[in-house]
């Protein structure tokens, strides 16, 4: 389960994540794409950080909604409607409640994807956000159906995001700027699937804090 | 890095600013947002809405003006302009007419131009939209986003531009700039990579004795990476691609468009020109109208890019229309 201030310590620590990594994700993306992926993700962070205080108290649909519709409106590239759209579903499947059971936040992160599918047109394994993502979503529902915790799910949903993002070395982009290298993006890793890494990583860290 | 700027965060608004401050007789800004849209008055046209990453000045605000754009929104550098930004933008345009948004292919100028685009419809404003997708460097195939748009899309602002101010409706427009699209190729390259300011380094590196073929217009690897050779050997290679992808009879008729990516000099395009000159004469093509110069530019990138634009009489008559803008003018 998730309560309203851990979902707030998740944004917060990711968005501090976002500026940390700045670099590492420009570079990755200088290798394969137009190298600003850790410019825009942080730039959109920071305009989250400025808009979160203003809905602390609302709701946690309110707050998820006010993350995507500030990615979208700062972040641009690929990158803003992507994460934006994850923001914006998973706060509309969390409509009216307080606090998010197993089943809810992982209504949340089918929502997400659900949104980057539709808006991105992609399917795993063509080296994008989705290899971090869905390996790391598949971890948590076979953590949870196993009856673990949602903070032994999220250790697992982590590695499993990490190895997802050393899987994007080995494949052919065929979505983004990177498809345009063909072969010669076999190699690299994708700063997208890295980013989204991070997300899960911060949602561990979350849940070790909260010990659940 | 060496630019002039002030503030890396403050490039895209601060160069709005200037330009706005130099040419108040062609554009003005849209209050609190990084449009620029044209100075006179909106009129009972289909409009046209163009723009994405900054970077590539003149475009796209340049080419906001009496028979071209309408509007243009700037993104930050390299980057897609976001939905809310375009949507003021098709806003801030529409006569009733409809609205053609005229996108490059771009994963992300596509998603954030499509958003635009259903919030517009949402209330009411009729919509449609084109991609370019001149670069031949990039394969196009199910296995990729297809291929780029580049230099080419110049042309499309350009004759869409002159048959939406002759009063044709949005579907009439649409058509024209697909007939664009269809006849347009592109291919570039580049000496010396680009910095985008917030980055602070060059995008990829280069040798003093190599060049990047197949260059993108944001500094993305191109498909080839050679060592330098003379301009002629160097257009052989372009044109070559160009014209097998086009494949052009004799008798045929072209525009070309020879465009520097920032920091090449006039001189060097010219010498480009003349080359590709004799390639099409030796072919029996005739050019009907050569531009030489920045029109899609990569910021500081040296390098350049040879576009060629199959035509028909229709055609003909669009690019010779009477245009008025910043970076495109016909008498």
């Amino acid at each position: 389960m998730a309560t309203k201030a851990e979902v707030l310590d998740f944004i917060r620590i990711y968005a501090d994540k976002m500026a940390e990594h700045r670099q590492e994700l420009t570079d990755l993306d200088q290798a394969i794409g137009d190298g600003d992926h850790g410019i825009n993700m942080s730039r959109g962070f920071k305009a989250v950080m400025e808009k979160l205080p203003a809905v602390e108290n609302k709701s946690i649909d309110e707050i998820l909604k006010t993350v995507g519709m500030t990615l979208i409106s700062t972040v641009g590239g690929a990158s803003g409607p992507l994460y934006g759209t994850a923001f914006m579903k998973a706060g509309m499947s969390t409509k009216e409640k307080e606090e998010l059971s197993n089943e809810d936040v992982i209504l949340a992160f089918d929502e997400a994807v659900g949104g980057i599918q539709f808006r991105g047109k992609a399917v795993r394994g063509e080296k994008t956000i989705l290899d971090s993502m869905i390996p790391a979503i598949d971890a948590i529902k076979a953590s949870i159906k196993e009856g673990k915790t949602m903070a032994e799910a999220l250790v697992e949903a982590e590695k499993a995001a990490w190895n997802g993002v050393e899987y994007t070395k080995t494949i052919i982009a065929t979505k983004g700027r990177a498809s345009y290298l063909g072969e010669r993006s076999i190699g690299h890793q994708d700063p997208g699937a890295t980013s989204m890494a991070y997300a899960f990583q911060a949602a561990n860290e979350v849940a070790q804090k909260a010990g659940k | 890095m060496k630019k002039f700027i002030n503030d890396v965060e403050n490039v895209e608004n601060e160069m709005l600013e200037g330009i706005v401050l130099a040419h108040p007789e062609y554009v003005k800004r849209l209050e609190g947002f990084d449009v620029l849209v044209r100075a006179d008055k909106k009129v009972g046209k289909v409009a046209l809405v163009s723009g994405g990453g900054s970077g590539h000045e003149p475009a796209h605000g340049g080419y906001v003006g009496k028979g071209m754009l309408d509007a243009a929104v700037a993104g930050s550098i390299f980057t897609s302009p976001t939905p809310d930004q375009v949507f003021e933008a098709i806003k801030a345009v529409d006569a009733g007419k409809g609205v053609l948004l005229v996108i490059k292919n771009y994963t992300g100028d596509i998603m954030n131009f499509e958003m635009a685009a259903e919030l517009a419809e949402a209330e009411g404003i009729k919509v449609a939209n084109v991609v370019t997708n001149d670069d031949v460097a990039v394969e196009d195939s199910l296995y990729t986003t297809g291929r780029r748009g580049v230099a080419g899309t110049v042309f499309v602002h350009k004759i869409a531009g002159a048959i939406a101010e002759a009063g044709a409706s949005l579907e009439e427009v649409k058509a024209v700039a697909e007939k664009v699209i269809a006849n347009v190729r592109t291919m570039g390259v580049a000496l010396k990579p680009c910095t985008v300011p917030a980055a602070g380094k060059p995008g990829f590196e280069l040798s003093e004795d190599e060049m990047e073929l197949g260059i993108g217009i944001h500094g993305e690897p191109g498909t080839e990476r050679k060592p330098i050779q003379t301009a002629d050997v160097i257009v052989d290679y372009l044109m070559e691609r160009i014209l097998k992808d086009m494949n052009p009879q004799s008798g045929d008729e072209v525009a070309v468009m020879i465009n520097g990516s920032g920091a090449t000099p006039p001189m060097e395009l010219y010498i480009l020109n003349r080359r590709v000159h004799q390639i099409l004469a030796d072919k029996g093509v005739k050019i009907f109208k050569t531009f030489v110069g920045d029109y899609m530019t990569s910021i500081d990138m040296a390098g350049a890019s040879i576009t060629l634009l199959k035509l028909d009489g229709e055609l003909k008559d669009l690019l010779m229309a009477k245009a008025d803008t910043i970076g495109f003018k016909m008498e």
